[in-house]
């Protein structure tokens, strides 16, 4: 019934339709005159659907013959993603005003990188899975060379396309070995193929999927695009990279292992194990040294993505469990963290410098305040936030007999947590010296002041992680059957 | 000699590892790096059709098809990329991507 396979993606659909009318609504009118509009639009729109997802979603269902699922963990996924590309386009309008970079493009271009995650996340079969993560690629590739006429910003583009093209290339070989040898491409088939001693043609299928799937998540080793591309692009888009795209992928790394590879847990563990430790620790050791801000959120953000993977190794359903909440709570602190990097200027100039920050904490103590705990957060400090996404990851660790990845996972948070509290302590005891003059706009001061809240907040015993635990429970069981 | 699935396997992965071998080795041209992504993407192509064929299977030839559709729109989004940084650095010599360290 092709009636009600469409309802079901009626979310997807109303995006692509808003996206083609905003395209070609613009062209034919203002042109970038609309642009502000349809930034807002887009934002609500995803608020909207973010609502309309959380509401009408229920049980599990399945639309053309397994391609696509809708089930709790799509849901847990998709609902995050919208929330945190809504945010971002909420708070990088000022910049991009400011800049000159607001053309109608960069909303459209968002929402179909959206709606490549949502596809993504929804996957049952691996041509759906190709087809979401291209549509989420090729439009993030032109975003990251969004200012056109800066060397920086299409060199970025350029690295971030010539990588992810490859990341394709080794996930797109694995999914040929896959099918050949699996005799189908939906997960449900390849489930019964890979049972106790696995092919070996179908363990190289699953090997090349899984390093097309590191790149994605910028898991080292496979993480060497996400510095230069996280330096070069405009900040705004640095701030989606680290935010949505970085959900999607790791829903996605979640539901092959799970719905495609379920029967050889063994077979994967050992590779999401290497995976996650070298990616914890060469984030926080490579992070150390950097002076730019922006690079420095990327190495956090490989260092985070180690520990989001370590959840996943434990291969039990409390893992994935631990891996939603604990890229919930990682999505909410970058969004707090780049609203105030967005804004941070000197002399009418968007400066990342981390030495810049010197001493701020006398001029502004609200922000730095807002920052410190956002720092404190991202380190893993108690009891923050940050603090219980890394506890529940590292007990689904031990619950499922990795012992020695979880302390692996305390000393390497311990060693990162080095250069969050430099930052913090520039902030407050650093020389005073011409530092950040900018005003902060309403929308990143609310984005600031809000998120640093949340990760206070979210500890209270009352709140309970604002309740995302049975949400993410039931997404996780929903994957483990 | 009757030609099999496993020669049409080797093609695949040779062409796949020189695709790769491409993108390293190679310290001239972008352009060559974007031609061996191309390479790859057809090797993996040559892959699901031959196993399609095996398998009498019709899902891998139609994997094939949206895999060239997505190629194309690479290629053609590469390349604006490219053509964008041509304008600015005034070169696509590889060594000249080197702006943002690392």
């Amino acid at each position: 019934m092709i009636g009600a396979d469409l309802a079901i993606l009626t979310p997807e659909i109303v995006l692509s339709l808003f996206a083609m009318a905003g395209l070609m609504g613009a062209v034919y009118t203002t042109k970038d005159g609309l642009a502000p509009a349809l930034t807002w639009g887009t934002a609500i729109l995803f608020v909207i659907m973010a609502f309309y997802i959380g509401v009408t979603g229920e049980g599990n269902r399945i639309a053309f013959d397994g391609m696509f699922v809708d089930d709790a963990f799509s849901r847990f996924a998709k609902i995050t993603i919208l929330l945190s590309a809504a945010a971002i386009l909420v708070i990088s309008q000022d910049y991009m005003v400011k800049t000159d970079l607001l053309r109608f493009e960069f909303p459209m271009l968002i929402v179909l990188a959206v709606v490549g995650m949502m596809i993504m996340v929804s996957a049952g079969d691996l041509i759906a899975l190709y087809m979401g993560l291209e549509l989420q690629s090729l439009a993030l590739y032109v975003v990251a060379s969004l200012r056109r006429d800066s060397v920086r910003s299409t060199e970025a583009g350029l690295k971030y396309f010539v990588l992810g093209a490859l990341s394709s290339g080794l996930l797109l070989y694995g999914a040929s070995l896959t099918y050949g040898f699996a005799g189908t491409t939906q997960f449900g088939g390849i489930i019964e193929a890979a049972q106790g001693e696995m092919p070996l043609g179908l363990l190289f299928g699953l090997v090349f999927i899984l390093a097309g799937l590191a790149f994605k998540v910028s898991a080292a080793p496979f993480h060497m695009w996400t510095p230069d591309v996280y330096e070069g692009s405009p900040t705004p888009i640095t701030a989606l990279f680290a935010t949505a795209p970085k959900v999607a992928a790791m829903a996605l790394f979640a539901r092959v292992v799970h719905d495609a590879f379920g029967g050889v847990i063994g077979d994967w563990q050992q590779i999401v194990v290497f995976l996650s430790i070298v990616s914890m620790f060469l984030g926080a050791i490579a992070a150390i040294g950097q002076t730019d801000i922006k690079r420095l959120m990327a190495y956090s953000s490989i260092s985070h993505m180690g520990f989001a993977l370590m959840g996943l190794a434990a291969g039990t359903a409390a893992g994935v469990e631990a891996m939603l909440i604990y890229m919930a709570i990682y999505v909410a602190m970058n969004i707090g963290t780049f609203a105030f990097i967005l804004t941070m200027e000197r002399d009418g100039r968007h400066v990342t410098e981390i030495s810049s920050l010197s001493a701020f904490a006398s001029k502004e103590p609200t922000k730095a305040m807002a920052i410190l705990i956002l720092m404190f957060s991202l380190a893993g400090v108690p009891p923050l936030l940050g603090f219980f996404g890394k506890y529940a990851v590292l007990l689904a660790a031990v619950d499922a007999g990795l012992i020695w990845l979880a302390v692996a996972g305390v000393i390497a948070s311990v060693i990162g947590a080095f250069y969050y509290i430099r930052v913090v302590y520039l902030m407050y005891f650093g020389e005073a010296r011409e530092g950040l003059d900018g005003r902060m706009g309403l929308m990143q001061y609310a984005g600031l002041l809000v998120m640093a809240a949340v990760l206070i907040l979210g500890a209270v015993p009352g709140i309970n992680l604002f309740g995302i635990e049975a949400p993410a429970q039931s997404a996780a069981a929903m994957l483990i059957r | 000699m009757t030609i099999g699935l496993e020669h049409y396997l080797t093609v695949a992965a040779a062409l796949f590892v020189i695709g790769i071998f491409g993108i390293f080795l190679n310290r001239k041209n972008v352009i060559i790096i974007l031609m061996s992504l191309e390479l790859m993407l057809l090797s993996v192509n040559i892959n699901m059709v031959a196993f399609s064929s095996y398998l009498g299977d019709l899902t891998g030839q139609v994997f094939t098809l949206f895999i060239l559709t997505v190629a194309a729109a690479e290629a053609a989004i590469g390349l604006a990329i490219l053509v964008c940084f041509f304008r600015n650095r005034g070169t696509v010599d590889v060594e000249a991507v080197d702006n943002l360290k690392g």
